[in-house]
């Protein structure tokens, strides 16, 4: 049981973080929450990815050197010294689209407060709806 | 079948790419120049759509490899014949739907009409690259480009509108996250992100763990992305309270893409036979999609506003094609293609239609529309056969994708799914019917409709000068930029149902055939 | 509206920070082919100079070194840049950003250096701008 936790131990981590963010997503009627849940929900998923590259005993994907700072072909072409980069370079993408996501969102609940007074989902929905507009959106 | 070099695909995506970039800078110095600038794009990119089309259909799928590195280290971009259509489709819709934006986004959003545009060229250079690209991770960028721009352009009415994108953007973000971690598992276990790369590769690991629940977290986030039922539930609030161009172009493309990402990976990347016998995701997309057709249309015929209506009978056309992708035959897959592309064109059509008339009147609600005909013949009229194609009455397009459909049914002897076809057909004509017998055959008791609440989408005191306008029969039709494109897609959406089989035979089959014949 | 702050303490040390980091922002970027950083990081750590700036100073101050037209400009000028580059590989022969084909000395280098940079510049504009809209909305 131990052997499997600690050889998971990057799945696991994910899995968790991914439920709290879900739970959070599902179960809090704030919008700030409902926000923050989204944001832990994508980063758990970039952390899993980037924790696939790992290896152990390997440096940085930068070409070496050896002793002569010459560029010896059997040195710096030995693949196995090397991290992969693929999924950290990936994930660098996929960070930037969550922090664009996380600032059209913010935009948008600043535009609810401002326009409504209240970031609570059931005072928001009430709100809409008393205010005869049938086009809400519904529970 | 041959594949060639061609700079085509590039060219679509950068188009609009850099005119969406350009706005801005343009827009600052001389604010009417921003239309002009977005149509020039446009066109551009429905030009380079048809001669790729063309190309494809005499030489074979077209292939370009980015930075000139070859796959599978490199990012490849491929056109092959299903690619083709989309983009003749997206490129002719988005085309249209500028055209007509003139008009209602001076009104609806006026002084906005910069970053508008600016975003809008942006969702287009996303569609585009969506349908053009053949490496996984690149279409996780385009399909995150593709919902941030729609998100924003949900929201920029104001209003309603901010809180349904609000929810849009959640569960957006959810579907576009599984499908990211589909393609981390799928990395993992093969090394590659290429998608004729991965089809070389995943067969012999058909068993292994990871490409299972990579498969089974794409197809979650492709089927919220998409809206099947149940994951439809950040639909209906998006299109009815977004601006009226806004809901045309997404409701046309968006959910289309998706879907279109959807059989891409579950037909070309996965065999067919993973989908039936090692994993069988196909049967419950089947029975998704009977169930989305059938609550869908029942959901539809409850509502009282006209957008909201329209929205979850998007709901249930999309059941359509998912019925169609679930069957997992030749006819079925054949239906599938041909019912998004239709619903593309009709449901384009409906939500112009729709725009013109709270254009005109200010009206949302369906029993406010009363003799609506003579107000507006020709938006009557455009409305009238587009539902009509919508229910699926030959000779327009919808009857024949829905033959297919029910064909493909009866191939595989499950009548439960022609029942639910029939079904829903019905259900479509009488939500249908309804709307049309407000607009040209009144009931005589004019009383009772005069005592329903005027409600308006948006902000509720803008409009109430202009609510009033039902009760004045004289004719006032809509501009012509806006009447324009309706006329054209009623058009095609004839034409598709006359030349039905010219599109299967020359560019459905061979891409279908290059999924079914391996 | 963010005011300026009153203590000196807290003026001086923001007005003292600030080239330093945007001394750091530029190395990260100019130096993302060879350790951790590149185009984004290097547009963030630029970015977070001028909202320090915003902080310590005022909105105001910040706006008349580095107007919102010209943040415009900036967020604009990055993507293009990037595109025309792309743009050049093309027209000289070779496929959308080939740098093989440049005619410079290292050529692949100073293709990635030129994309790192128009990213940079990209970014930090998208964050000012973003800073900017979030700070001053009612």
């Amino acid at each position: 049981m131990t052997e499997f936790v600690i050889g998971h131990f990057n799945i696991i981590t994910y899995i968790v973080l991914m439920m709290i963010g879900f739970y959070a997503m599902t179960g809090k009627t704030n919008l700030v929450k409902k926000l923050v849940g989204m944001n832990i929900f994508q980063w758990s998923i970039i952390l899993f990815v980037v924790s696939l590259g790992a290896k152990r005993g390997a440096t940085i994907p930068i070409l070496l050197d050896d002793a002569n700072h010459d560029r010896n072909p059997e040195v710096v072409l030995d693949a196995m010294q090397y991290v992969n980069p693929l999924p950290h370079v990936l994930m660098l993408t996929a960070i930037v689209v969550g922090v664009a996501t996380t600032g059209v969102a913010l935009a948008l609940l600043l535009r609810i407060y401002s326009q409504y007074g209240t970031l609570e989902e059931d005072e928001l929905l009430e709100t809409i709806r008393s205010a005869g507009n049938p086009s809400a959106p519904s529970r | 079948m041959n594949i060639h070099q061609s700079a085509v695909p590039i060219l679509i995506v950068a188009a609009p790419l850099v005119a969406s970039f350009i706005l801005p800078v343009l827009g600052w110095w001389k604010r009417a120049a921003a239309f002009p600038v977005a149509l020039v794009a446009l066109t551009f990119s429905f030009g380079v759509a048809i001669v790729a089309a063309r190309e494809v259909l005499t030489n074979g799928p077209l292939q370009y490899f980015l930075g000139g590195w070859a796959p599978p280290w490199g990012i490849e971009f491929r056109i092959d014949h299903l690619g083709a259509l989309m983009l003749l489709l997206l490129s002719f819709i988005t085309l249209l739907v500028a055209i007509y934006s003139k008009r209602s986004i001076s009104r609806e959003l006026p002084e906005r009409e910069v970053p508008f545009y600016s975003v809008y060229l942006l969702l287009v250079a996303g569609l585009m690259g969506m349908v053009a690209t053949a490496d996984m991770f690149n279409l996780y960028v385009f399909l995150e480009i593709t919902s941030l721009t729609s998100y924003a352009l949900v929201s920029i009415g104001g209003g309603a509108a901010v809180v349904s994108a609000f929810r849009y953007v959640i569960l957006g973000t959810v579907g576009a996250a599984f499908y990211l971690l589909s393609v981390g598992y799928l990395y993992s276990v093969t090394g590659s992100l290429n998608m004729a790369d991965l089809s070389r590769i995943l067969p012999a690991l058909y068993q292994s763990n990871a490409v299972l629940v990579a498969f089974a977290f794409f197809v979650i986030g492709m089927s919220i992305k998409m809206a099947l039922f149940p994951m439809h539930a950040w639909l209906p609030g998006a299109y009815s309270n977004a601006p009226s161009a806004v809901s045309a172009v997404i409701a046309a493309t968006t959910t289309k893409v998706a879907m279109y990402a959807l059989v891409r990976v579950l037909f070309f990347v996965f065999e067919p036979r993973f989908s039936v016998e090692v994993i069988p995701v196909t049967t419950l997309l089947s029975w998704m999609g009977a169930v989305a057709m059938v609550l869908g249309s029942v959901m539809a015929i409850v509502q009282s506003d006209l957008k909201r209506m329209l929205a979850y009978s998007s709901v249930a056309q999309i059941g359509y094609s998912v019925l169609g992708v679930g069957l997992a035959t030749t006819m079925g897959l054949t239906g599938a293609l041909l019912h998004l592309i239709n619903h593309a064109v009709i449901k384009c059509c409906l939500f112009l239609a729709a725009g013109a008339i709270f254009y005109k009147t200010g009206l949302r609600e369906i029993r406010q529309l009363r003799k609506l005909s003579i107000k507006m013949p020709w938006t009557s009229a455009a409305f009238s056969v587009a539902a009509f194609s919508m229910i699926g009455v030959p000779p327009l397009g919808g009857f024949f994708s829905k033959l297919y459909l029910m064909l493909g049914a009866i191939d595989e002897g499950q009548w439960v799914f022609v029942g639910a076809i029939l079904f829903s057909s019905t259900l479509a004509l009488s939500y249908f019917v309804n709307v049309i017998r407000y607009m040209y055959f009144p009931s005589p008791n004019p009383d009772a409709d005069a005592a329903v609440p005027v409600s308006v989408g948006g902000r509720p005191e803008e409009n109430t000068a202009s609510a009033l306008s039902m009760t004045d029969p004289s004719r006032d039709e809509a501009p012509a930029t806006m009447l324009g494109p309706m006329l054209i897609l009623v058009g095609v959406t004839i034409l598709l149902g006359w030349f039905n089989g010219d599109i299967v035979s020359r560019f459905l089959s061979p891409a279908i055939l290059t999924s079914f014949g391996r | 509206m963010i005011a300026e702050q009153q203590s000196i303490i807290v003026k001086t040390l923001c007005r003292l920070l600030v080239p330093f980091i945007q001394m750091f922002g530029l190395y990260v970027i100019m130096h993302g082919h060879s350790s951790p950083g590149g185009g984004f990081q290097g547009g963030v750590i630029l970015a977070s100079s001028f909202i320090l700036l915003a902080i310590g100073f005022g909105l105001e101050t910040v706006k008349q070194r580095f107007s919102i037209a010209a943040v415009t400009v900036f967020t604009s000028t990055g993507v293009l840049l990037y595109a025309v580059t792309g743009i050049v590989c093309l027209l000289l022969g070779a496929n959308y950003l080939d740098y093989g084909i440049l005619p410079v000395a290292n050529p692949r280098s100073i293709g990635m250096l030129v994309i790192e940079v128009s990213v940079g510049i990209t970014v930090m504009a998208a964050f000012v701008s973003i800073f900017h809209d979030l700070i001053t909305f009612e």
